[in-house]
């Protein structure tokens, strides 16, 4: 049981990342059936053929448009965010004042948005579910990104600056392109959990607008079509799996 | 300009936890309206056993699954950071995938596992499962901490005639040391604050705080649920307080 023993952790994600990942694939080609649980090992398309749903493209289209507008929105919100807490006098405060919220959990911040946001009378609307998003979200663009700008050589800037560029051809030429790998993994991190994401348009969203992990979970746990909760999972794990490959480090 | 931005962000951040704070003070049910300072929400919650018996079980979890995650994270955060040849980027892939990847995708992902092998669903099924995500977690940090010292140090430990135990015992454990103690952090926050994975993989019977918490704010939010959150709030702040004045003091 120590640092030595490596195969110990290697045996543990295969068991419990690599397998689960499989199981998705197989109960996606089982079918359904009344018992528990509730499918039959099989080889059938009854549960990919559900991707073939108009109602499963409404989701897609749905969850693509909220990840879509999160990330922006947080980027929107997190980029100057980011540039104040690099450029500040005291970064190490405002990145501590930023921990918080960062680790303070999604259910009590969504707990506090539902007592306002009822209050505003938008609770379950498409606004609401935006605001609870980016609130939860946004702490995960702006570290990667923080970590990114805070690498970068300050020298260059000023080099820029001393050879007469304005405050805005810096930023244009050297801070923003040094900047875009933060950007990249910032937007990730944001994009591909709010692609499943579930809660937040539960509690706060439209109760008529379908997302990808809404589907998933009405699959799973009031059908109880698994197969079809399946093949939706691993529909999205293929759209979420280039995404998330940005991430790797070169 | 930018600092007003920042500043104007932070506020945004920082609101629902105000708003958290002061609706389970407020003796009025509505946010909109101060009706007076009352300790009442919490001596309702305090004095539910639902809500007692779900943040019993909660912590339980908690408590166990970030222990594994920072064995489980030590091992493969060293592993990667030695970059042992066997440990290629599938290895790197499957210990991200739980950290990048949707947790309804993991939660689900996790069930169908239990119920294929047979496993009783309840509180050992979210030990695994939270284990699992937290060692991601527990890895990241104990990869960049020990990616940045090199391998000198272990090295001149054993042409000194250390074990490898010793080695590892003596230089490397204590290198990780406020990594893993990062890493155990973060893994209990994670599980205390998973609402989705535990759904999933919990079975009858054990319902954790999240998941009651769930369940009632699909009811409508309330004061008492409030409450529920300044104390976690509380319990996750005091921790965190905790370990900076622990690595402070230990001068990790």
């Amino acid at each position: 049981m120590s640092f030595g023993r490596p195969w110990l952790a290697w045996l543990w994600l295969l068991g419990f990342v690599a397998a689960p990942l499989v199981m998705l694939g197989v109960v996606a080609l089982s079918v359904p059936a009344d018992g528990i649980p509730p499918f039959r090992p099989a080889v059938s398309m009854e549960g990919l053929e559900g991707l073939a749903d108009p109602l499963f493209l409404d989701g897609l289209i749905g969850s693509l448009r909220i990840s879509l507008t999160t990330s922006m929105l947080c980027l929107l919100i997190g980029y100057p965010m980011t540039l104040g807490i690099v450029r500040s006098k005291r970064p190490a405060f405002w990145l501590g004042l930023l921990l918080v919220p960062f680790w303070s959990g999604f259910l009590m911040r969504l707990t506090a948005w539902t007592l306002l946001l009822r209050e505003l009378n938008v609770l379950h609307t498409e606004l609401a579910m935006q605001i609870g998003m980016v609130s939860c979200y946004l702490p995960f663009l702006i570290l990667p990104l923080q970590s990114r700008m805070a690498a970068a050589d300050p020298l260059l800037a000023q080099a820029a600056a001393d050879l007469g560029a304005s405050p805005f051809r810096v930023f244009l030429h050297i801070t923003l392109p040094h900047s875009l790998p933060g950007v990249v993994a910032g937007v990730v991190l944001v994009f591909v959990p709010v692609m499943g994401e579930y809660v937040i348009p539960e509690l706060l969203g439209d109760p008529g607008a379908q997302t990808f992990g809404r589907m998933i979970w009405d699959a799973f746990f009031s059908e109880r079509d698994w197969p079809l909760a399946a093949s939706l999972s691993l529909a999205l794990l293929v759209i979420l799996v280039p995404p998330a490959l940005l991430l790797r480090r070169r | 300009m930018i600092r007003l931005l920042l500043i104007l962000g932070m506020g945004f951040l920082y609101l629902p936890l105000v708003v958290l704070v002061g609706g389970s003070f407020n003796a009025a049910r509505l946010a909109g309206a101060w009706g007076g300072f009352t300790w009442h929400w919490y001596a309702q919650v305090i004095a539910d056993p639902r809500m007692r018996d779900a943040a019993f079980l909660s912590l339980q979890v908690a408590i166990v699954s970030a222990c594994l995650s920072t064995l489980l994270g030590g091992i493969a955060g060293h592993a990667l950071a030695r970059n042992r040849a066997w440990f290629s980027s599938g290895f790197a892939g499957l210990l991200a995938a739980p950290l990048v990847l949707p947790d309804l995708l993991i939660g689900f992902a996790f069930v169908l596992l239990f119920v294929i092998l047979g496993v009783p669903r309840g509180s050992g099924t979210i030990i695994a499962a939270h284990a699992t995500i937290g060692m991601a977690y527990v890895a990241v940090v104990v990869q960049a901490r020990l990616a940045a010292g090199g391998t000198q140090l272990e090295d001149a430990a054993r042409d000194l005639g250390c074990t490898a135990w010793g080695a590892m015992m003596r230089i490397t454990v204590p290198l990780a040391a406020p990594a893993l103690v990062s890493g155990w952090l973060l893994a209990f926050t994670v599980s205390l604050d998973d609402l989705v994975v535990a759904s999933f993989v919990s079975g009858p019977g054990a319902t954790t705080l999240p998941m009651l918490m769930f369940s009632s704010l699909r009811l409508g939010a309330t004061p008492a649920l409030a409450a529920v959150g300044t104390l976690l709030l509380c319990a996750l702040l005091v921790l965190l307080a905790g370990a900076v004045s622990l690595r402070k003091h230990l001068r990790l």
